[in-house]
């Protein structure tokens, strides 16, 4: 019997948790951020690709928690420890955060990536969730898979290949 | 999100009418860059959601030649002018004559670069001073900027303005054939105004915003 390995796709300002030996991908990361928490031993590990910095950003009632890294980090790890991850053991990987486009206006919008980055981290900080590895900012568009048997994040680049961090 | 909800029939038909003008005239300024048959398909208006709009573009890790400017003025939005890379390159070459060229060796000639980012400044401009004429609204693109980058990269930092109140972006879309080389030639104009500016263009059009 062919055992393929399940690959579960996190869109746009989405959120989802795996288990291994499940891989979670999110492609086109560009000033989003995607957001990797982990538990090694249980073997879990769930995704949130973040658009906006701050849930304070948002113009509207209903909100997508998915949509905002302060929102989406604390979600993601709620979720985590309902399906048995440990609060202490939970680690992070982060990608993203890029500057696709240079300009030279000052538009507060057009720093998002490294905004995003910014709230990612301070809310990691905030819930005492180590960073292991990370690869943010430049201005490339990225893709990202993390493995839940080798805690690995695999990152795809245009024109500068794949690495795993 | 409200404008998503209050949008009816008669919006769609004005933006799908907004969409025809100004795609019409940059598809005649690219036949005329290009001397040769431009063909132009009735504009797609169409409320997507973030994920379904990267699959416009043929998936968010499609790797894509696009043009990104800023409208600046009575009605601000993002407007992106998204070329495959095969066709991109095909342009390239016939504006540069340089035959070799690829984007697979990086980094790209700057002439080659720079001929990409003039074709997209040519196409918006005229998009853009089109659609002002016929709404009278006074519209300032800025600067254009080039990125081969994924189509998910690129396109959703066209998106933040419309992230912070909507899930759904109305994208006014068209896409151009160059007929000599059939079913090869994709190009695409994504028009996404920032929320606020749909009741702009649809009062200065004479049509009230609720009806």
């Amino acid at each position: 019997m062919i055992n393929s390995i399940e690959v579960v796709k996190v869109g746009i300002a989405d959120m989802n948790i795996v288990r291994a030996p499940q891989l979670i991908r999110t492609s086109g990361l560009g000033s989003c951020v995607g957001v990797v928490i982990y538990d090694q031993v249980q073997e879990l590990a769930g995704l949130a690709h973040v658009m906006l910095p701050e849930s304070s950003l948002a113009k509207n009632g209903d909100l997508n928690i998915a949509k905002y890294a302060d929102t989406a980090v604390k979600e993601l790890v709620n979720r985590l420890i309902r399906q048995g991850a440990r609060a202490t053991a939970l680690k992070a990987k982060i990608a993203g955060g890029a500057q696709m486009f240079q300009f030279a206006s000052g538009n507060d919008m057009m720093r998002i990536g490294p905004r995003n980055v910014e709230a990612v981290k301070k809310e990691l900080l905030f819930l005492k969730i180590q960073i292991v590895a990370e690869d943010v900012g430049g201005s490339s568009g990225r893709t990202i898979e993390f493995n839940t048997n080798t805690q690995l994040l695999n990152i795809r680049t245009v024109n500068k290949g794949v690495m795993d961090i | 999100m409200t404008f998503i909800n209050k949008i009816s029939s008669i919006h769609l038909d004005i933006l799908k009418e907004i969409g025809n003008i100004g795609a019409g005239h940059a598809a005649t300024a690219l036949s005329t860059l290009l001397n040769k048959k431009i063909d132009m398909n009735v504009p797609n208006v169409r409320i997507l959601s973030f994920d379904e709009m990267m699959e416009l573009a043929g998936g968010p890790d499609n790797v894509v030649a696009s043009v990104f400017l800023r409208i600046d003025g009575e009605a601000p939005g993002s407007m992106y002018f998204i070329l495959s890379l095969t066709q991109a390159s095909h342009f390239i070459k016939q504006m540069t004559g340089e035959d070799g060229f690829s984007f697979d060796s990086v980094p790209y000639s700057e002439i080659s670069v720079s001929a990409l980012q003039e074709l997209g400044n040519i196409l918006s401009g005229s998009y853009l001073s089109s659609l002002s004429d016929f709404t009278n609204l006074n519209l300032y693109p800025s600067v254009p900027a080039l990125s081969i980058d994924m189509a998910g990269a690129v396109l959703s930092h066209g998106l933040l303005e419309l992230s912070q109140v909507s899930d759904y972006a109305i994208v006014i879309d068209t896409e151009l054939t160059d007929q000599e080389e059939a079913n090869c030639v994709d190009g695409h104009f994504f028009l996404l105004p920032d929320p606020d500016s749909f009741e702009i263009f649809f009062a200065s059009l004479g049509v009230p915003a609720n009806d």
